[in-house]
């Protein structure tokens, strides 16, 4: 076992932080933050989908936006859709569409938009944290919470919610990367991503470890959720 | 067990919503077990429990579960008097806008009175407010009518918005808090169920007094007997 660059236990997870309703002018919103990295998401509708031919008559849709902001890495990044935030705007649109049906509201959107403030590794998973309680807050009929978390592996140990600095490990094996969330309560997970090597047999203790951290993910969501009534 | 939540039933006749045990549940969430619950609006049931479909209050009432909403944008439903803003006059109608999905059309056989088609602009023009009734949600979009007690173009006084989940908590129960509001100011005002809200005195005090009882009213949402609270604070303010 190698001691993870951070000094946190294998399924240590960073401190979270999350607050709903942090956007007036949204129908939804919240923030999200592991660590480091903050994410915020905004949810509008259902409202009039346009273009029109993207209108779906049998059920709403749902479309996702996820750009991390220019100031939230070291080096400026240039503002607008990349080839990166297409795919995790995409991932993370079909992460939370499982909770959802929206059949009751056809020909509409409702349109996510996630913003990373500050970047440390595990944005789209705090995207989705965020976006899933800011649908909640939008009063989306919704099965349940969605649930997400990175699991790293550093050479050969599994290291649960890993930073930049571990995702940055390059002794061994180097380190590899699985983002994935999972519908809260149950064993349905909606997002799984795998980058770098890792031998079949090890995924047992990957889920494992995901279902622990998405419990405590989940308290931290319910209890944000309850918050903002006084 | 069974005669207690006959009676109880029959209370929720009387008092709607207000009495009853009301908590706070997110989606998912388990509200209640046990076979003696039915699943109401916002609320189904999994097996031995009735789970919340979203996030809001939850409230027993007698045997019926219900969640409901506290915040989200309005979903537009028959029968609701909604506040909306004229955006185009076409050759039969009106276009308004009402803050919800989809478009909202006034026929121009829905207004009260028969008018010509060419002096459409000038009894509503682009840039009105008026109140409408909805008569119909077809998949396109939807259909208002004008003709109703107190529908009609909105002149004077000033519009704002608020949630339109709060809207029931503004108007109380069978209107008594809209009735304290409008006594204690003096103003007319109009809430239409998509949050918007119609507020016109006789001078711009009264009518800002009236905009912060409104929004302090729409602030709480978990405090019993508020129409009460609210005498207090027009003693206060």
């Amino acid at each position: 076992m190698v001691a993870r660059p951070s000094g946190r236990k294998a399924n240590e997870m960073r401190s979270m932080k999350a607050k709903v309703g942090i956007i007036p002018n949204a129908d939804g919103s919240a923030m999200f933050a592991f660590g480091d990295t903050i994410a915020i998401a905004a949810v509008y509708g259902p409202r009039q989908l346009h273009p029109q031919h993207m209108q779906d008559p049998s059920t709403g849709i749902l479309r996702v936006n996820y750009d991390l902001l220019s100031f939230s890495v070291s080096e400026r990044k240039k503002p607008g859709p990349s080839r990166r935030s297409k795919e995790i705007s995409q991932v993370t649109e079909w992460a939370l569409s499982p909770v959802l049906d929206l059949r009751a509201f056809p020909n509409t959107v409702i349109d996510v938009q996630i913003y990373i403030l500050q970047a440390d590794a595990g944005t789209r998973t705090a995207g989705i944290n965020a976006a899933s309680m800011a649908l909640a807050h939008a009063g989306i009929p919704m099965k349940n919470l969605i649930c997400s978390v990175a699991v790293g592996k550093l050479d050969k140990d599994l290291a649960l919610d890993a930073d930049n600095a571990e995702e940055h490990y390059d002794e061994g094996e180097g380190h590899t990367d699985i983002p994935l969330a999972k519908i809260a309560g149950t064993d349905e997970f909606t997002l799984m991503q795998l980058d770098g090597k890792i031998p079949p047999e090890m995924i047992k203790d990957v889920l494992e470890m995901v279902n622990k951290g998405c419990e405590e993910i989940y308290e931290v969501q319910k209890k944000a959720l309850k918050e903002i009534v006084e | 067990m069974m005669i207690e939540n006959e009676i109880n039933e029959e209370n929720e006749q009387i008092e709607s919503s207000e009495g009853n045990k009301r908590w706070v549940v997110v989606p998912g969430e388990i509200i209640v077990s046990g076979e003696d619950f039915l699943p109401g609006e916002g609320a189904r049931r999994e097996g031995d429990n009735v789970i919340a479909d979203r996030f809001g209050l939850a409230e027993v009432a007698g045997r019926m579960i219900k969640v409901i909403p506290l915040s989200g944008a309005y979903i537009p439903r028959r029968g609701n008097v909604v506040i909306g803003r004229v955006v185009d006059v076409t050759f039969n109608g009106w276009l308004v806008d009402t803050d919800s999905a989809g478009s909202a059309f006034l026929p121009i056989a829905e207004s009260p009175r028969f008018l010509n088609r060419n002096e459409m602009d000038q009894y509503l023009g682009i840039g009105d407010v008026l109140s409408a009734k909805i008569w119909s949600i077809k998949g396109r979009g939807i259909d208002l009518t004008l003709k109703g007690r107190g529908l009609g173009k909105l002149e004077g006084g000033f519009i704002f918005r608020i949630n339109a989940s709060r809207v029931p908590r503004i108007i109380g129960r069978e209107g008594s808090m809209i009735t304290l509001i409008k006594e204690k100011t003096g103003c007319n005002i109009t809430v239409g169920q998509n949050g918007w809200v119609w507020v016109k005195g006789d001078d711009l005090d009264s009518e800002i007094k009236a905009r912060k009882a409104i929004e302090f009213v729409a602030d709480k949402v978990l405090i019993e007997g508020l129409t009460d609270k609210m005498e207090v604070w027009f003693q206060e303010n």
